[in-house]
C-alpha cells in the first residue's frame, strides 16, 4: 500500500486555493449534518435528563406514558447515537475524505437528500418509540418501518464517501482513509444483517441475542471508533504540524482492530444462555483489543509529547486529546470487564452504563466536538464568535463526563458486589445506588450547560455575519502556532 | 484501486469471519432446537405461552421493562441468582426457542424476571405493584405504571371483581365512591408476568441442589 505518514503540505499558494475549493464542495452537506447533529444533541440531552431523574425520582412525570423510563431512555439513546453522533460524523467523514483525497466532492446536492431522509427517518423513529413502537432490542429500538429509510440514506452517504476516495488526486492513502473506508463497508453489513435476523425474519431463540450484540457492540467498534480514530489521526498531526509518530504502528493498529473488535461483542452475554465456547471467544477477542488500543495510544501520545502547550491552547486539540486519552482508558477497562471474574460483578449494573458513556461520550463525542471546532471556520470563512463559550463547553463536558463515569463505575461496582451477596436484600442494594444516580443527574446538568454553550456558539457563528479576518483563530490562549 | 481493494477485502474478510463465527455457527449449533417431552404424557417444554401472555409481552416490550429487568438465570456459583431465588437452574438456549423476541436484557436495576410467575404467583400483588411499586416495595425506584389503570365510579354498591384493593393507609387511594381497575393492557401484562416460569427441567439443565 502506498501510504505516507505525513499529510500533504498545503503551503504553496496554488494548493491553498484547491484546498479552499475542496472544503467548499462539502459545505452544504456538512453544514446540514452539523446543524441537525446539534439539534439532536440538545433533544437527546433533554431525554437523558428526564430518564436520569426518573431513576431516582420515579414519580417525576410518573404518569406520562410517553416518557416512562424505558421509552425516555431509548429516545435518549437513539437521539444521541443516530441523531447527534451519526450526523456529526457524517459531516466530518465527508469533509475529511474530500480533503485527504484532494478532490472536490461531486454532486454534493444528493447528499442533502440523504441528510434529509436520514433525519426525517429519525424523527419518525424517535416519535415511534415514544408512542409505543419501542422494540426493546438494544441499539435497534426504533420501529422497524424506519429501517429502509435509514438504510437508503446511509447507502447514499456511504457511496459518496467511497466515490470521493476512488476519484482521489492524492497518491498517498493516509491512515484516516483506511478507517473511514472500512467503516463505510462495515456498517451496512451490520445494520442490514441485524435488522433482518432480529426484526424481519427473527432467528431462533438466543441466536437473536447473539446477533443483537454482534451488532450493538460493533456499532461502537466498527463504526464510531474507526471514524473517531480517523479524525484523531488527522487532526493531531495536522494542528501540531508534525507527522504521526509511526506508520508501522498505525497499520498494526488498524488491522488488529479490524480483527478483534469484530468478535468482542459477545462479552455482553457472559454468563448468559449461549454456548460457552462463544463466550470464551468473545472474552479472548476483548482482551486482545489491548493490542490495537495500546498501539494507537503510543502513536498518539508520541505525536503529542512535548507539545502539550499547543494542545491546551487549541480548542480542537483540547477536545480531541481528551477523547484520545479516554479511548485508551475506556478500552482497557472494557477489556478487563470482559474477564469472567470481573464480569460476574459488573454485568448487570450501572457500571455498564458508565462504560458505554466513557466510550461514546468521553471518547467519540469529544473527538467530534474538536473536529467541528476545526471544520466550521473552514466551511464558513468565519471564526467562532466566542472563546468564553468554548471554555464553558469544554469544562461543562469534561467535568460532567468525568463525574458521570466515576460515579457510575463506583456505584455500579458496589451494586454488583452486593447483588452477588445474597445477604443483602434487593431493596437495600437498590437504595444504595441512589447517591450515584443523583451524581449522574448532576453530571447531566453539567453536560447540558456545556452543550448549550456549544449550541449558542454554533448558531451564532452560522447566522451572524462577521467582517472577514476580524481576528485570528479563536484560541484559548496566545501561543506561537501554525495551522491551528 | 489496489488500495481500495485491499481495504475492501480486508474489511469484508474480518466481518465475514466474525459473522460466520459468531452468528452462523451458533445458528448451526442450536438454531433448530425443539421443545422436548421428558416423560410420556407430560407436555413438551418449554410451554407455548397463552394468547393473553403473548399480548402482554407486547406491552412489556413497548414500555421497555427490559431496560431494568433481565430474563436469564446464571448458573449456581456465578453470581447469586440461585440464592436470590431468581431460578432453581441455569437458563439455557432451549428455554427461549419459542420466543419471537428474546428479552435477555443486560440490566438489573430490578430483579431478574425469568421465574417471576413462580416466585410471585398473585395477580393482585402484580397489579398493586405496577400501579404504584412503592405500595408493595417501600422505597422502590421502579417506574409507576398507573396509566395502565383507570379510575371509575363504583357501579351499585359492590366493587368490580378486578378492582385493586389498596392497603388502608395508602395515601393516593381513590376517593370515596371510586375504584381503580386494570385496563386490558394491564391485565394481559400481568398474565405475561405470571407465565414467566422456570419450573421445569431440561435434559441439559437440571434443578441445582
Ligand atoms: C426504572 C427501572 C424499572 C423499570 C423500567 C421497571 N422496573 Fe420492575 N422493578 C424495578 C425495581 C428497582 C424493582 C425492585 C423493587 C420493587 O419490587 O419494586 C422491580 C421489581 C419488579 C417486580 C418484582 C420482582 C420481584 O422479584 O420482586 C416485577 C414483577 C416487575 N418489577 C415488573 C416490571 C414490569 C412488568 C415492568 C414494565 C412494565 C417493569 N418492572 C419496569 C425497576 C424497574
Amino acid at each position: 500500500m502506498s501510504t505516507a505518514t505525513t499529510l500533504e503540505p498545503e503551503t504553496q499558494k496554488q494548493e491553498k486555493v484547491t484546498l479552499f475549493e475542496i472544503d467548499q464542495s462539502t459545505r452544504q452537506a456538512a453544514l446540514l449534518f452539523f446543524t441537525c447533529s446539534l439539534v439532536w444533541l440538545m433533544v437527546g440531552t433533554l431525554f437523558a435528563l428526564i430518564a436520569s431523574v426518573k431513576l431516582h425520582h420515579p414519580s417525576f412525570l410518573g404518569n406520562v406514558e410517553m416518557l416512562t423510563f424505558g421509552r425516555a431512555r431509548s429516545a435518549h439513546l437513539n437521539s444521541v447515537a443516530f441523531g447527534w453522533a451519526n450526523n456529526a460524523i457524517f459531516g466530518i467523514l465527508l469533509w475529511l475524505m474530500a480533503r485527504l483525497s484532494q478532490q472536490k466532492l461531486q454532486h454534493g446536492g444528493l447528499l442533502l437528500i440523504a441528510g434529509l431522509f436520514w433525519n426525517i427517518g429519525l424523527v419518525i423513529g424517535v416519535t415511534g418509540i415514544l408512542n409505543g413502537g419501542l422494540t426493546s432490542v438494544e441499539w435497534l429500538e426504533m420501529p422497524r418501518y424506519v429501517a429502509p429509510l435509514l438504510a437508503f440514506s446511509y447507502a447514499l452517504i456511504s457511496i459518496w464517501g467511497i466515490l470521493a476516495f476512488i476519484h482521489r488526486r492524492s497518491h498517498h492513502v493516509y491512515v484516516s482513509q483506511w478507517y473511514i473506508l472500512a467503516a463505510l463497508f462495515w456498517f451496512p453489513w451490520l445494520y442490514t444483517t441485524a435488522q433482518t435476523m432480529i426484526m424481519w425474519a427473527p432467528a431462533r431463540g438466543t441466536v437473536q441475542s447473539i446477533t443483537n450484540w454482534w451488532f450493538g457492540h460493533n456499532v461502537l467498534g466498527l463504526w464510531y471508533s474507526p471514524l473517531a480514530l480517523a479524525a484523531t489521526y488527522y487532526f493531531i498531526p495536522k494542528v501540531l504540524g508534525r507527522p504521526i509518530h509511526s506508520y508501522y504502528l498505525s497499520v498494526l493498529g488498524f488491522w488488529s482492530l479490524a480483527l478483534f473488535y469484530n468478535w468482542a461483542g459477545v462479552h455482553h452475554l457472559v454468563g448468559g444462555p449461549i454456548p460457552i465456547w462463544l463466550i470464551s471467544a468473545g472474552i479472548v477477542a476483548s482482551v486482545m483489543m489491548v493490542i490495537p488500543v495500546v498501539v494507537t495510544a503510543i502513536n498518539h501520545h508520541m505525536t503529542v509529547v512535548g507539545s502539550f502547550g499547543h494542545v491546551w491552547a487549541s480548542p480542537t486539540l483540547r477536545f480531541i486529546v481528551f477523547g484520545a486519552m479516554s479511548y485508551t482508558l475506556a478500552s482497557l477497562i472494557g477489556s478487563a470487564m470482559a474477564l469472567r471474574e470481573v464480569n460476574q460483578v459488573t454485568h448487570f449494573t450501572h457500571l455498564t452504563v458508565g462504560h458505554a458513556h466513557h466510550g461514546v461520550y468521553a471518547f467519540f463525542t469529544m473527538v467530534c466536538f474538536g473536529s467541528i471546532y476545526f471544520i466550521m471556520p473552514r466551511l464558513l470563512q468565519r471564526e467562532w464568535p466566542s472563546a468564553a463559550l468554548i471554555h464553558i463547553h469544554f469544562w461543562g463536558c469534561a467535568l460532567g463526563i468525568t463525574l458521570m463515569v466515576v460515579a457510575l463505575h463506583i456505584g455500579g461496582w458496589i451494586q454488583g458486589m452486593q447483588m452477588n451477596n445474597p445477604e443483602v436484600l434487593f431493596l437495600e442494594l437498590m437504595k444504595n445506588t441512589l447517591p450515584y444516580l443523583h451524581a449522574r443527574s448532576a453530571s447531566g446538568i453539567l453536560l447540558f450547560i456545556g452543550h448549550t454553550a456549544f449550541f449558542i456558539n454554533f448558531f451564532w457563528m452560522l447566522f451572524k455575519k462577521q467582517p472577514k479576518d476580524e481576528h485570528g483563530p479563536t484560541l484559548f490562549s496566545e501561543v506561537e502556532t501554525q495551522n491551528i | 484501486m489496489k488500495d481500495l481493494l485491499t481495504i475492501f477485502f480486508g474489511a469484508l474478510a474480518t466481518i465475514l469471519f466474525s459473522f460466520t463465527g459468531i452468528v452462523m455457527m451458533s445458528n448451526i449449533q442450536y438454531g433448530r432446537l425443539e421443545p422436548i417431552v421428558l416423560e410420556e404424557g407430560e407436555p413438551a417444554y418449554p410451554r407455548t405461552p397463552s394468547g393473553e401472555a403473548m399480548q402482554g409481552k407486547e406491552v412489556y416490550v413497548d414500555l421497555g421493562c427490559i431496560y431494568c429487568h433481565s430474563q436469564q438465570v446464571r448458573r449456581k456459583g456465578f453470581g447469586a441468582d440461585f440464592e436470590r431465588g431468581w431460578g432453581d437452574r441455569q437458563s439455557v438456549p432451549r428455554d427461549y426457542i419459542l420466543q419471537k423476541r428474546v428479552l435477555l436484557g443486560t440490566m438489573r436495576t430490578g430483579p431478574d424476571l425469568m421465574n417471576v410467575g413462580d416466585r410471585i404467583p398473585t395477580r393482585d400483588w402484580h397489579h398493586l405493584h405496577l400501579y404504584d411499586p412503592k405500595i408493595t416495595s417501600p422505597g422502590s425506584i421502579m417506574s409507576p405504571f398507573a396509566f395502565l389503570y383507570k379510575k371509575q365510579k363504583i357501579q351499585g354498591d359492590e366493587l368490580s371483581p378486578n378492582a385493586l384493593t389498596f392497603p388502608p393507609d395508602y395515601e393516593n387511594a381513590p376517593e370515596e365512591g371510586y375504584e381503580v381497575v386494570p385496563t386490558e393492557r394491564a391485565h394481559v401484562l400481568v398474565e405475561y408476568l405470571l407465565s414467566l416460569k422456570l419450573d421445569y427441567e431440561l435434559p441439559e439443565s437440571k434443578f441445582a441442589e
